[in-house]
This record gives structure tokens, sequence and C-alpha cells, in this order.
């Protein structure tokens, strides 16, 4: 007998193949009367942050400033676009550390105030550097 | 007009910016791995230490000279040089951002140009603790000669038509877009400043170099021909490439270096909002040991533009895999995502089912938790949990400005 070959077929594997099936969400319902009168939840930043690119984070160590309910492991807000003007809670350099204080004027000397009995004024001389303002103190606990 | 104001000593800059007892101390910042100085004080800088000097070479100069060294903290100085950027868009709201540390900004339509680069100059660096100098000019190229000269005196400097004294106080080879080889093409048809170049024909310019010099001399003359870009809409790629602290020769902490990279691109990626179509991996030994080198890389599309870390790292181990040749001390790899898109020019694959929903919520929760509780809290488990090749960085300073943990400390 002659074998000959008529016809070759392709051989392939039928895979299961998923198709997406595009779904889209239409809700038919009574609109929402709320609507109208939507408003963005609160946001901490908004309260806290004025000026995002010139405020920075710091972390206290101390209790120098419990009186203006500045406490230990409290997280500063600290706006280096405001003004230090006298009366305001500062961030200073002294003594090549960062500190808080209240900065005061007082028989025409600048003084970084604590607000804390137990500790006393620091002189402000030509060495330190107001740092900052502070503008918000957080606490988690 | 328009300006570039470029930070000054950038690197060291942001280190000082939380360390008032770092004033005046010489500062250097160490190169990935802690190979080689990649930045200086200019304290640093007036003792003679260079860009690109070992570590392990001038480690006791530095020692001797009481100088700082710090490892490289990129995570500090992305966020001070977004402050850095924000601070100049508040002044002019075209700004081309032009490297980490530089950026053009179009003064077109302003007045005053003396008092508002002063202006500009105090307010960033009080706002931000970082200096700047700016210089300004009708051409980007003369714009970088003036911040040069702003940088040697009081920080700001205003070229307002091209100067032929100061023009040839400039070395031709240190005129942007002039690079070392131009440099020496240049010496040999005696053409040694910046004047020189200036006075070429600029036609002459283009045949005898390329298109860039032709344009270079004509912006030396005040004609602008390299156009202010506004920032590109999306990056071109995203990169991730480290060497090693140690050699690698197995397979498996080769992957898991791999896989820690082609994470870190992921969420690169995420955050640029972007998706890659294509993920390319290199690896390779030290290139000084030329006895038993091997350097091999490979790319692959993805079906579908993806910047899920799970897909990511498995299209990585895929190329690995395939790369990875025994018996060779690696030194680096680097992962590079390419054909980056925006969601919406994505193009949906039509044989699969879209499970992008899913991952996407998944890579949400993920990339929150880790903001939230710090880099790598929760991670991909392939990515390794020991790493004992992960990068030397000695000397690395706290994330002052982006980690919880590492806040800057005010004493009360």
């Amino acid at each position: 007998m002659n074998n000959t070959i008529t016809t070759i077929y392709p051989f392939s594997f039928l895979k299961h193949i998923n198709l997406p099936l595009f779904m889209l969400k239409i809700s038919a319902g009574f609109p929402s009367p709320a609507d109208d009168w939507l408003e963005e939840p609160l946001d901490l930043n908004n309260l806290l942050v004025s000026n995002p690119p010139a405020t920075f984070l710091l972390r206290v160590s101390g209790n120098s400033m419990k009186g203006a309910c500045i406490d230990d492991g409290s997280i500063l807000v600290v706006d280096r676009s405001k003004k230090a003007t006298p009366g305001r809670i500062v961030v200073a350099a002294v003594n090549n550390e960062l500190t808080v204080k209240r900065y005061i004027i007082e028989k025409g000397r600048g003084l970084l105030r604590p607000e804390n009995e137990d500790y006393s004024d620091i002189p402000i001389d030509e060495n330190t550097i107001i740092w900052g303002v502070v503008t918000g103190s957080v606490l988690v606990y | 007009m328009l300006a570039i104001a470029d930070c000054n000593n950038f690197y060291a800059s942001c280190e000082r910016a939380f360390r008032s007892d770092l004033i005046g101390r010489p500062i250097v910042v160490l190169s990935n791995n802690d190979g080689c100085i990649i930045a200086r004080s200019a304290e640093a800088k007036a003792l003679g230490f260079q860009m690109g000097d070992a570590y392990f070479e001038t480690r006791q100069k530095l020692e001797n000279n009481n100088v700082k060294v710090f490892s490289s903290n990129y995570a500090l100085y992305g966020d001070m040089s977004a402050r850095v950027m924000k601070t100049l868009n508040e002044f002019c709201p075209l700004v081309e951002i032009y490297s980490i540390d530089e950026a053009f900004l179009d003064l077109t339509g302003f007045n005053n140009l003396e008092s508002l680069t002063k202006n500009i100059k105090y307010q960033t660096e009080q706002w931000t603790g970082i200096p700047i100098s700016i210089g300004v000019a009708p051409t980007k190229t003369l714009a970088k000669i003036a911040n040069r000269i702003a940088k040697k005196q009081t920080g700001t400097y205003i070229f307002k038509t091209p100067d032929p004294k100061i023009l040839q106080s400039i070395d031709a080879g240190d005129v942007w877009g002039i690079g070392r080889k131009l440099k020496h093409h240049l010496k040999d048809m005696n053409i040694h400043t910046a004047l020189d170049l200036a006075m070429l024909d600029p036609r002459a310019a283009r045949k005898r170099f390329n298109v860039v010099v032709e344009r270079t001399v004509r912006e030396l003359n005040g004609i602008q021909c390299i156009a202010f870009d506004q920032p590109a809409p999306h990056p071109k790629n995203i990169m991730v490439s480290r060497g090693f602290k140690t050699r690698i020769t197995s397979k498996k902490m080769m992957q898991e270096a791999v896989g820690l990279y082609a994470s870190r691109t992921a969420e690169k990626a995420r955050t640029k909002k972007v998706f890659a179509s294509n993920i390319t991996l290199f690896i390779r030994t030290s290139p000084f040991n030329k006895k038993n080198y091997y350097s091999n890389s490979m790319t692959i599309t993805f079906p579908e533009a993806t910047n899920d870390t799970l897909e990511i790292i498995k299209a990585s181990t895929w190329l690995l895999k395939r790369l990875f040749r025994p018996g060779y001390d690696y030194q680096k790899a680097g992962i590079m995502l390419t054909g980056l898109v925006f969601d919406t020019e994505r193009q949906r694959t039509l044989f699969k089912a879209p499970s992008i929903q899913k991952s996407t919520l998944l890579m949400k929760t993920m990339d929150s938790i880790n903001q939230k509780y710090g880099r790598e809290t929760i991670k991909i488990a392939s990515t390794g949990t020991n790493r004992s090749w992960s990068m030397a960085r000695e000397n690395l300073s706290p994330k002052y400005t982006t980690s919880w943990k590492d806040l800057p400390i005010a004493k009360a």
C-alpha cells in the first residue's frame, strides 16, 4: 500500500485564555442630597504647615519649655520663613546645638528665655543664630 | 533674560543645615559605597581635597585635618533639593530643574533684576538653609558663566551683554557644553578662552565640529539657541544601580540584590506615577579585575506597562537567570526601567484578565505602610533579610526630613 500524506494539519496547544471582561459601574439611583454640601475632611497639615518648603519638624528633648506646653518628646513645627519677632518661640543654635526658647528683648538686650523656673535665660550674642520660628507643637501619646 | 540658580556645595550644605556645630568646619561627602569624594565644602576645597579622591587613600589626611566625613544621604539631599526648587518657584513661575542642585529660571518680563536676584538668593537661603548663587544672562550658556562669577563674588551676577573681558577670563573647556574631548580639539586650533570661542564663525564651527558647538558660539554672543524647557512631562528612565560592599559570587545573594534594586525602581515609578514598558538588568564584575571580567545586560518588554513591585521583581529574576554565570566575583548590578508612560497612555493587553486593580491596591497599601512606619517595614522576602552585600555607608547622617525617628533634636 502506498502511504502518502495528503494533508498536514497544524498542531497547536489549545490554551485556555481568560478574556477580560470590562465592567463599568453605572449607578442609576437618586443622586445623594448631600452632594452639594460636600466639604473636604479636616487635614492636620493645613492646620500646622503654612509654608511647606520652609517648614521643618524637630524633636524636643528636655523640659525647659514646660510652661509653653512644649514637653519632652514633642514634635516642633518650625517655619524658617517667619520673622523672629520678640515674644515668639524660636529654635536657635547655641553652643553648637539647637535649642528651643522664647525670644525676648529686655533692656535693649536679646535673650532666649526658658519657660521653666529651674532654667535661666541665655543671652543672645553674635554667635547665636536664630534657626527658625516655632509655629506649633505636637505630642502623640 | 534667564537665570541659573545653583546651590553652593549642595551635599555638604545639606549636611550642615541641621548641624550648627559644623559651621566653618570642612566637610566631604563620599560616593555610594564610601568609594571616593563626590562633594566638598568650601573649607575642604581650600585644604586641597579633590573630587574623585579615593577614600581609603585620603582617609588619614582627612582625619589629620579634622574633616567631617559623610556617606551620601540621598533621602536628605532629595528632600532639600525639592524645598529649594519649590522656593525658587515662589518667585518665578517657570522653573526648569536641571539637576539635583541647579535650576534655570525664565525671568522674561521681570523688572529690576538686580534686587530680584538678591531677594531670591536671600529668601532661598533663609527658608531652606541652603546657600545658592545666581547668574543672570540672555542665554543659558552665558548664565552658566555669570554663575561662576557670582560664586566668586557676592553670590549674584548679571550679564546684560557678553562682556569680552569676562569671556577672556573663562577657559574654553569650562564653557557649558564643551567637553574634555572638544577642549583638546579647540586647543589645537588655538582656541583657549570663551572669548576665542565666541569669535568663531558659527557656520564654520558647525562644519569643523558639530551643531552643538555652533549653538554654543551663538549663545556666547547672546543669541538664545538652547530653549528654556519646562520640566519634562515624565522621566525617560528610572535607574537603580549600586556597587556591593563585598563581591558577590552566589546566585542567591545576587538574586537578593537584583530583587532589591528592582523593588526600588518600582517604588520610584509609583512616586512619579509612571508605568514601565521595558526592564533592563545589567551585572558586572569589577573592571579592575581584567583577568576574570564579565559584564552583560538584557532587556525585556512587559506584556502591559507596570509599576508593580511583584511583577518587576519577577522580571528581574527571569533576567538574572539568563545573565548569571557562576565563577565570577560580581561587583555591581543595576535595574533600569524604560518606556515610561502615564496611566492614561498605557496600552492594555487583550489576553490577560485585568488584575490591575488588585495589584494597585496592594502596592498602595504597601507604600502607605512604608511611608508611615519607615522604609521596608513591609518588603518582598526575596530581596534579602541580612544583606551582607549591601553597600557600605559608615558615615551616614540621619534622614532629618524624611524619617520620624531621625528628626533633628531641639534641646529644651
